[in-house]
């Protein structure tokens, strides 16, 4: 048998307790932008000085990133690299995995420093943690309970071909 | 795996183009992108060699517009064809929604269109897919050309489940934007029925 692919999805109150606590990493790691993306390569949430960034390049290539890397961690027998650092002249990218299947950015310049960034990227993972495990058991009991109406249950072969149109 | 935002009210897809290598993937995801209008679609990334081969993907993030009020987008992703870049094929096959198979009609690429679609089975397989259960359609590309395999031929070879098939001509963009309606509009399908 094969996996059902199910949907991944976000309702209003995680995403906001999403925001808060990647709001709340900004602050406490001084850092510019935080940004979170799914394995996938889609993004998830942006916060920070996001104005100037293609944050959806960002988010497919993070994620690009994380997948080369957990096959290079495989080929030499590892699990998985938890944490990838990329050192620039100006700025900074700490990468890390939340819940196992949520990649968090964090970009900082020399007003921090990777030690802080690492300590509160630590905390904030915890926390992240429990708010993806909420959002997990949200989708899975809306799915015993008679599986969640698609918002998609409505549409028409018209409205599809509108997009094309 | 399509993601729904129920916060932002978006919707993700993920579509991958498969096929041989100079099959044509990569050309199609550049004509789409030339010819979609600014606000509807992001930068293309290609990670490519210095020869323009695909190294690790193309990356297109296309907005369609909205379906009951839900923004719908499409990350359109190439895999790279050559047949050593095997690893890198399979991280791109993580999550997808839809697939599109590129056959490069030349009738010396016969044989690599058939190991081609072997390979992509047995990717999706290894995820956890079963292409027969996915969205997935087949473009005959480089129809241009004089020493094409004939569409019969073709059909056995590679069809044989009878998935929409379109003729293309990605150099000049004929049937591109077909084929790609036709694998959206496969996935809007699933999502309608739940299963996705
Ligand atoms: N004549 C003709 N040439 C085409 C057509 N489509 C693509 N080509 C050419 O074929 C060559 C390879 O095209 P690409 O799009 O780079 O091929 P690809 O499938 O991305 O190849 P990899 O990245 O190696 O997997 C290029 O020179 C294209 O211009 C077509 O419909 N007709
Ligand atoms: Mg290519």
């Amino acid at each position: 048998m094969f996996a059902s692919q199910s949907s991944f999805v976000m309702y209003d109150e995680e995403f906001k307790r999403i925001n808060v606590a990647i709001e709340k990493l900004l602050r406490e790691s001084n850092a510019k932008v935080i940004f979170l993306v799914d394995k996938n390569g889609q993004l998830i949430s942006a916060v920070g000085e996001t104005e100037h960034l293609d944050t959806t390049s960002l988010a497919s290539l993070t994620a690009g990133n994380i997948a080369a890397t957990g096959g290079l961690a495989k080929l030499i027998g590892e699990k998985e690299f938890s944490i990838l650092f990329h050192e620039g002249e100006k700025d900074n990218l700490h990468i890390s995995i939340v819940a196992g299947r949520v990649i968090l950015v964090v970009i900082f310049d020399q007003r921090s420093s990777l030690g802080l960034v690492r300590l509160r990227v630590k905390k904030a993972s915890d926390e992240l943690g429990q708010i993806f495990k909420d959002l997990a058991d949200k989708a899975e009991s809306a799915e015993k309970g008679g599986g969640t109406q698609s918002p998609f249950a409505e549409i028409t072969d018209d409205d599809i071909d509108n997009l094309f149109s | 795996m399509s993601f729904i935002n129920y916060a932002s009210r978006e919707i993700n897809c993920k579509i991958v183009y498969y096929g041989p290598g100079l099959c044509g993937k990569t050309t199609n995801l550049q004509f789409v992108y030339q010819k979609t209008a600014p606000d509807a679609k992001g930068k293309m990334i290609s990670l490519a060699t210095e020869t323009e081969r695909t190294l690790f993907f193309d990356f297109l993030p296309l907005a369609l517009g909205e379906i009951r009020g839900f923004k719908t987008r499409f990350h359109l992703y190439t895999v790279p064809g050559q047949v050593f870049y095997d690893a890198s094929r399979k991280l791109i096959l993580k999550g997808v929604d839809g697939v599109v198979f590129v056959a490069d009609s030349q009738d010396e690429r016969l044989d690599a269109n058939i190991e081609s679609m072997e390979n992509l089975k047995v990717n999706l397989e290894e995820q956890g897919y079963d292409l027969e259960k996915i969205p997935f359609v087949i473009q005959y590309n480089k129809r241009d050309l004089p020493n094409v395999t004939s569409l019969e031929e073709l059909r056995e070879l590679l069809n044989p489940n009878n998935v929409p098939e379109y003729e293309a001509c990605a150099m000049t963009g004929e049937g591109v934007f077909e084929t790609l309606k036709a694998v959206a509009k496969l996935i809007l399908v699933d999502l309608k029925k739940g299963g996705a």
